[in-house]
């Protein structure tokens, strides 16, 4: 009965999440709140039903009260941070909100599949970092404190990067966390992606110079040497990415942003010379069967997740995703496309696409460049992260071992996460303040034209009169 | 611009995706490493392979115990074209894996199965192969070492393939150590028909012709020589098939009486790039389109090669090595106007009520030759069996046209026996390619085997 139960269920999170997408592109062209209100709430009951459908296949198969718990938890938060957001910000955008609780919805169903107990502390830690950003977009509010805050940030987390190359542990080949007291272990490079974005608008906001330039070339030369060193490399790319994008809009010299992807390049086959873990990840990415059974594992059984998956998938605990290594961080999208079918892996690829593509029309929209330059280096980030995961879970790409921003287990990302969208939310906002500010200005000189045209058409009349 | 770049990028992404979820992931599932088409095992009973009218070659029966056994009704028989699945996995067992382990009976019996916690039925497959046929030529062999293949030339369907000495796929276990210990010579795991390789000897004369053709189109039907049993060219010395003096030959009688000196003789006056460029179009030196394990053929001319390499290769001798499928679907781009087309052994695929769930379509892989020179070409065949060498191939129910060869491999005079031909010869049905290792002379050892596999086709 559970196999049937799961197998329609199968069906119904394609319906939902196809749907969802949809919804997620016609939000795109639409800029009337009225009518994306509705489209909001849509999008809201959509991702309730996902994760409703969702933890049903799991209640069933795990037949625990515990989970049914954990479920009504989990509906309580999604309900709970809802009302909250939307009443302490009225303006931010509601689409945006819904795709975040709809990454993390269905995180928590992938994960909720995989493992409990790490389901259960993600979800604490989405617990947290909600509570934490929902202060962030305050922290922007004002121009002058939001810089000084970028500023100090974007200092305190050089130094973590460079705590991390002197303490940090290694995982993978690679050290990425501090091993923090109580078993918790913190991945400054998640966060300081955010403050390296805000230092770099910084210092670009009014003067691109060449002094300028070489200066801020030299801060992010740091940041990604750091991070080299760490081999951090996934971390390295994103950094390399965001500053080049953000020079280039903000000098609006398409010969740095040419000569940054050069070097890139040269730099990237100096790792690979240099390094011997990406030489085994080109190695497993080029053919990862003769390795199978050491470093081709990984990537090797992703594909056969993905092959055996099909385009329905296999279902909700039809499958065998816990064959692939680090599969709840690392690979959870090819666990999602495994289980849940490429169409629903497919469609967060578009979700995600959308979401970048809201991201930087918000951020070309806005007039105050350190708001527009960081905007654009935060969908940089976004972008590329996700390209990075996916493309390396596929195959198309040699992985990187990053996280899928909600998705993924990993407390740090997850908070990262929730204050990069919690940044974006506040440009939203600032973008309707402006545009509001612009429509007032409007009016206003319309009204005044056209008090003048009547008071000059009084005039006139009562000259007229006075003639007569 | 920034958007544009990350719109690309992501469009790129969604795209590999699907082209690898819909066409580069069957190759992946079918990975032998793949654990997971393993574990479907456990909810699914395997599935039946079943020959094209429907007769099982292989089920699972299931015992009181639960324990599944796989049983392949056909003994040795079909052994190398179905494989086994104990020992790892083989020909269709390893080709339809996922197939058979997939259920898509109806959803009612499954959710009778579901409450009586029974196994679903997995899908059933249908080869290509039709068993009357594929008996017939495992007999026809009567134990000797060799292959034969059969298909049909028009949609490149395999209706027969086997290779001997074989095994009992149903005692694989307990005789595995003997099949694969060292001292075993026999190579009996070894597909032949796709595997073995083997110097195509005077079948190759066919494509030799068709270059010649090819090369002189206004006087190759002027040609002519003056066999006397041994060619000599310069030091060089090359005999005619056990010495035999075939007096004067023109084109057509050439390829009838295989006569080894005119074969050298044009293959001495032919561009060596354009030769080799052809055989590379018929697929020597290249990845054949074939799902089972293979091995490719060669043929070594370039221009270095000497004048002995050249009159060696032009009667399929020297370094040129072949296996029976490729041989026969060289033949078959004959039979078929100039068209190869893809050889498949899988037909489709039903769920446990019958319903048919995927099926493969005939597909044409190139197209070598015009269907003019094809037509040519099946003249002189038709004549290799009316009037020449192949004459023991004729059948008493069809036009046969086909070639024979008697391939030299190794220097005392031991010779491989070959013959590859179809009928009937003006539309055609079926083509046949026979190989009997150390047979001997192809026309009296193997065009006999050929020619009662034709009369049983369409004598039955
Ligand atoms: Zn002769």
């Amino acid at each position: 009965m559970v196999n049937i139960i799961s197998d329609v269920c199968k069906y119904i999170i394609i319906i939902l999440v196809v749907w969802y997408t949809v919804g997620a592109f016609t939000a795109l062209q639409k800029r009337d709140r009225e009518e994306l209100k509705w489209i909001y709430y849509r999008q809201n009951a959509l991702i309730f039903l996902l994760h409703g459908t969702g933890y049903l296949v799991i209640v069933l198969n795990e037949k625990s009260l515990e989970m049914v718990i954990f479920y009504v938890a989990q509906v309580i938060f999604f309900s709970v941070y809802l009302l909250l957001y939307r009443s302490i910000y009225k303006k931010s955008s509601m689409i945006l909100l819904n795709h975040m609780m709809f990454f993390l919805a269905l995180g928590f169903i992938m994960l909720g599949r995989l493992s409990y107990e790490k389901v259960t502390r993600q979800f604490v830690f989405a617990c947290i970092a909600a509570i934490v950003t929902l202060v962030v977009p305050q922290m922007f509010a004002k121009l002058k404190a939001a810089r000084l805050w970028a500023m100090i940030m974007g200092i305190i987390g050089l130094l973590a990067l460079a705590a991390v190359l002197v303490v940090g542990q290694v995982e993978y080949g690679a050290k990425l966390s501090i091993q923090l007291p109580g078993g918790f272990s913190l991945q400054p490079s998640e966060f300081v992606k955010i403050s390296f974005v805000l230092l770099i608008a910084v210092l670009f906001r009014e003067r691109t110079d060449l002094k300028r330039v070489i200066f801020a070339t030299g801060v992010a030369g740091i940041h990604v040497i750091v991070l080299v060193l760490s081999k951090d490399l996934g971390a390295a790319l994103i950094y390399s990415m965001a500053y080049l994008f953000m020079l280039y809009v903000a000098s609006k010299k398409p010969l740095y942003l040419a000569g940054g992807f050069g070097l890139g390049a040269c730099a990237a086959v100096a790792a690979y010379f240099l390094f011997s873990h990406v030489q085994t990840r080109v190695e497993a990415w080029l053919n990862p069967w003769p390795i199978f059974s050491g470093k081709g594992n990984q990537i090797g059984n992703s594909l056969f997740g993905i092959a055996t998956g099909g385009w329905m998938g296999q279902g909700l605990y039809q499958g065998y995703p816990k064959l692939t290594p680090v599969v709840e961080s690392d690979f959870i999208f090819s666990a999602i496309s495994e289980e849940m079918g490429a169409i629903v892996a497919l469609c967060v690829i578009l979700i995600c696409l959308s979401c970048l593509i809201m991201f930087i029309t918000v951020s070309i929209d806005l007039y105050i460049p350190f708001y527009k330059l960081t905007g654009l280096g935060l969908a940089v980030v976004y972008g590329t992260q996700v390209f990075l995961i996916i493309g390396g879970d596929i195959k198309m790409i040699p992985s990187t071992g990053v996280t899928l921003p909600f998705v993924s287990y990993g407390g740090s990302s997850v908070l990262a996460t929730f204050i990069l969208f919690g940044i974006i939310q506040e440009l939203y906002i600032k973008r309707h303040n402006e545009e509001d500010r612009i429509e007032r200005k409007k009016r206003k000189q319309e009204a005044a034209s056209l008090a003048r045209e009547r008071a000059q058409a009084a005039k006139k009349a009562g000259g007229e009169a006075t003639a007569k | 611009m920034v958007r544009y770049v990350f719109v690309g990028l992501f469009v790129c992404l969604a795209g590999y995706f699907a082209y690898f979820v819909s066409f580069g992931s069957s190759e992946v599932i079918k990975n032998p490493l793949n654990n997971r088409v393993k574990n479907m095992a456990n909810i699914v009973v395997r599935g039946e392979i079943r020959d094209r009218n429907g007769v099982t070659i292989a089920h699972t029966e299931t015992g009181e115990d639960g324990k599944e056994v796989r049983v392949y009704d056909f003994g040795s028989v079909f052994a190398h074209p179905v494989g086994y699945m104990s020992k790892g996995l083989t020909g269709i067992e390893s080709l339809a894996n996922l197939d058979l382990l997939s259920s898509h009976v109806g959803f009612i019996e499954r959710l009778v199965n579901e409450v009586m916690e029974r196994k679903n039925l997995g899908d059933n497959v249908y080869t290509t192969m039709d068993a009357g046929l594929q008996e017939f030529c495992y007999q026809a062999l009567n134990g000797q070492k060799g292959a034969i293949v059969v298909n049909d030339p028009k949609t490149g369907e395999i209706l027969a393939m086997v290779s001997t000495p074989g095994f009992d796929p149903n005692n694989l276990d307990a005789e595995w150590d003997s099949l694969t210990s060292e001292d075993n010579q026999d190579g009996n795991l070894l597909n032949r028909v796709t595997q073995g390789q083997y110097p195509p000897g005077s079948t190759f004369k066919i494509l030799t012709a068709l270059e010649y053709m090819r090369e002189y189109p206004d006087t190759y039907q002027d040609f002519s020589y003056e066999c006397d049993g041994v060619m000599e060219y310069g030091d060089l010395v090359l005999a005619c098939h056990e010495g035999h003096a075939h007096g004067t030959v023109d084109f057509k009688g050439a390829l009838a009486q295989s006569c080894n000196g005119a074969f050298a003789t044009m293959g001495l006056s032919l561009d060596k790039e354009k030769w080799a460029q052809m055989c590379e179009d018929f697929g020597f030196n290249q990845e054949l389109p074939v799902d089972l394990l293979y091995k490719q053929s060669s043929f070594v001319i370039n221009n270095e090669s000497t004048d002995w390499d050249v009159m060696q290769s032009a009667i399929g001798q020297g370094e040129t090595m072949e296996s029976p499928l490729h041989n026969l679907m060289i033949t078959s781009t004959v039979a078929n106007n100039g068209t190869m087309m893809v050889p498949y052994i899988i037909d489709h695929t039903e769920n446990a009520d019958g319903e048919v769930v995927s099926k493969n379509t005939p597909m044409e892989y190139r197209k070598p030759m015009t269907v003019e020179e094809a037509e040519i070409l099946k003249e002189d065949m038709i004549s290799v069996v009316a009037e020449g060498s192949g004459y023991r191939a004729a059948s008493q129910y069809a036009q046969v046209a086909g070639k024979t060869g008697s391939a030299q491999y190794n220097s005392t005079g031991g010779m491989h026996a070959w013959f590859t031909g179809f009928a009937p010869a003006e539309d055609p049905e079926i083509a046949v390619t026979v190989i009997v290792e150390g047979g001997g002379s192809g026309g009296e050892v193997a065009a006999p085997i050929a020619g009662s596999i034709f009369d049983y086709y369409f004598g039955r």
